[in-house]
């Protein structure tokens, strides 16, 4: 516990990256408007022209303000799991997606676009199937004897591949002009839809789950040393991991909710905060998630202004991430072995 | 009544047990070595001990108590697990390795204070090994592994240590070293259950030896008595002799390895050159 300061330079790093975020965009809004227009709702000092301050007031409070929100809750969600699922099955290659999360909402959300109408049934169905392909992951890891973790990781797979080729037989059922299209573009991600009423509710549950991750994170030290050494030092490695399973699959099915499929981060960010600040979780956890939070922010600006239409930002982080990994597995010795 | 006591304990699958009606009992302060061959579930009975197994039939207690049934916090401030030597994936630094052993006496939310890292400290000072403390675990050797193994035990201030196979892996100056560290330790006090595949590692530091054969006990008292050579050889089926050396030392020598010279017509064992730590 000796380097807090470096997280100190990443929350910096973060807030920098959410002010200048506030001013890009199709409406120009210039630091020196930012700055006008913040202290104009604090103070009499300030004179602004009533049309001007509300436009920029839509803008922020409506349109960018929820977006950017919404990109530090996921990424930063989508790496503390990815960090979780990591330390935990004490394997470099595990991401949030392992015990199945994804496939499952994946599938959730396909099913009710073509069977609903309504976008909350849609994120609610996409929530609940994550939570029911992990549980079934778990159901089907406890039936046979043997290692717990490899056990989850086959539940994982057989799970994961059970919903994803559900989801190829929606997308075989779907109208192929309308439901097919929107099905495909969501499964890129994408946060062009996000509402400040989603980015509240699901706001509230992924901080809380991260705050919770963070507390807990010591158990991982432990965690990571094996079962038996875990359970010999007093810990109750089965409701543990338990708990943070459950954490790790509530945030990362509420990521969906909020931004469809957004690969990579998970597998990404830990990997590159644990060359920064080595392998100890009580810093790795916060440092992966100032991290990921910070880079999908930077990701989702990039997808909304590097072209005239906005690129799914699920492509993005999978194009920057992959050779990015590559790069990053030849360094990551340090941190493994 | 001892301080472990294991009661007719079999476990296993129900066609093959690896342990069969085993009945033993540990007492405070004794350095017992369990030796037997591969598979004689040597390994199994510590982990009985520590509670990580469930047995069939039969009963683990420790004092008056079955060790599943005692919350694993206290169980883990009375016993301590120091595992073989192993390469962990994550270079932790040492200091914290060897503050997890603090964790038996945190709430369930913890922050190590001061006082935990001191004791932490003082552990590694009595090893003599805080020069390691700011090392990644993963980065030092073999021998300095165990020793932080067993710097955590301390800190858990536990006063039983299981250890399987303790000096498994390292090189023959670490393996006395750490046999002198646990003779040492027995001396203070703790008592240390450990499994060993070297007679002769039994004989330098052990007050008792249980000899394990195919899941049943074939053998157990004080390690002169029970280290001899025909129970050598019905452990593992091959003839060691046990010499006594002056100084009331003795050695194991297996007779397959003694070297023979060649003399007129017959050939005679000559007497090996013998080193004793």
């Amino acid at each position: 516990m000796k380097q807090p300061l470096i997280l100190f330079v990443f929350l910096f790093v973060l807030i920098l990256t959410v002010v200048v975020s506030l001013t890009l965009g199709r409406y120009m809004i210039s630091l020196g408007d930012l700055g006008r227009f913040i202290g104009f709702q604090f103070s009499d000092c300030f004179v602004m022209e009533e049309r001007q301050y509300q436009i920029i007031k839509n803008v922020l409070f409506d349109i960018r303000l929820p977006r950017i929100a919404a990109a530090v809750l996921i990424g930063a969600a989508l790496s503390v799991s990815g960090a979780v699922f990591q330390s935990m099955f004490i394997n470099p290659l595990v991401s949030p997606g392992l015990l199945g999360v994804l496939a499952g909402a994946s599938f959730g959300a396909s099913v009710s676009m073509i069977l609903a109408k309504s976008w909350f049934v849609v994120q609610l169905s996409a929530f609940a199937f994550g939570m029911i392909a992990v549980l079934a992951a778990v159901a089907m890891s406890s039936l046979n004897r043997g290692d717990r973790l490899l056990m989850l990781i086959l539940g994982g797979i057989i799970s994961g591949a059970l919903f994803t080729s559900l989801l190829s037989v929606i997308k075989y059922l779907a109208d192929p002009y309308e439901q097919l299209p929107a099905i495909v573009y969501w499964l890129m991600g994408g946060l062009s839809a996000i509402d400040r009423m989603t980015v509240l509710t699901v706001g509230v549950p992924i901080t809380g789950g991260i705050c919770m991750a963070l507390l807990l994170s010591g158990y991982l030290n432990v965690l990571s040393m094996g079962d038996e050494e875990a359970r010999s030092l007093g810990v109750n490695v089965t409701l543990l991991r338990f708990i943070f399973i459950f954490l790790a699959t509530v945030m990362s099915a509420l990521t969906v909710v909020l931004g469809g499929i957004i690969g990579w981060v998970g597998l990404l960010i830990p990997h590159i905060a644990r060359m920064i600040v080595g392998p100890d979780n009580r810093i790795l956890l916060p440092a992966a998630a100032l991290i990921g939070a910070t880079y999908l922010l930077v990701t989702d600006n990039a997808a909304r202004l590097l072209f005239k239409i906005e690129i799914p930002i699920g492509i993005l982080t999978s194009l920057v991430g992959i050779p990015f990994f590559a790069f990053v597995l030849r360094k990551a010795k340090r941190g493994w072995s | 009544m001892s301080a472990v006591n294991i009661e007719h304990v079999t476990y296993g699958y129900s066609r093959k047990p690896v342990l069969k009606d085993i009945t033993i009992g540990f007492e405070a302060g004794e350095v017992v070595s369990l030796l037997g061959p591969n598979g004689s579930g040597k390994t199994t009975l510590l982990k009985l001990l520590l509670g990580l197994y469930k047995p069939q039939t039969g009963s683990v207690r420790l004092g008056d108590n079955p060790v599943r049934a005692i919350p694993p916090k206290q169980l883990a401030q009375q016993i301590a697990y120091v595992p073989q030597v192993h390469r962990p994936s994550f270079g932790y630094r040492v200091l914290d390795v060897v503050l997890m052993g603090r964790m038996p006496h945190k709430p369930f939310f913890f922050r190590f204070s001061d006082a935990d890292e001191q004791a932490a400290l003082s552990a590694l000072e009595r090893l003599s090994i805080c020069h390691l403390k700011e090392r990644p675990y993963t980065s030092i050797s073999g021998g300095e592994r165990q020793l932080v193994m067993i710097a955590r035990a301390l800190v858990q201030e536990a006063s039983i240590f299981i250890m399987d196979e303790p000096v498994n892996g390292l090189d023959y100056g670490n393996q006395i070293r750490m046999l002198s560290r646990i003779a040492e330790l027995s001396g203070s006090g703790y008592t240390f259950i450990k499994t060993t595949h070297f007679p002769d590692h039994a004989l330098w530091i052990s007050d008792r030896v249980v000899l394990l054969k195919k899941g049943r006990i074939i053998a157990d008292g004080t390690t002169e008595k029970v280290i001899t050579k025909s129970n050598l050889y019905r452990l593992y089926n091959t003839h060691v002799d046990v010499l006594g050396l002056e100084g009331g030392n003795s050695i194991c020598v297996p007779q397959a390895m003694k070297r023979f010279h060649r003399c007129s017509g017959e050939c005679k064992p000559m007497k090996k050159n013998i080193c004793l730590p």
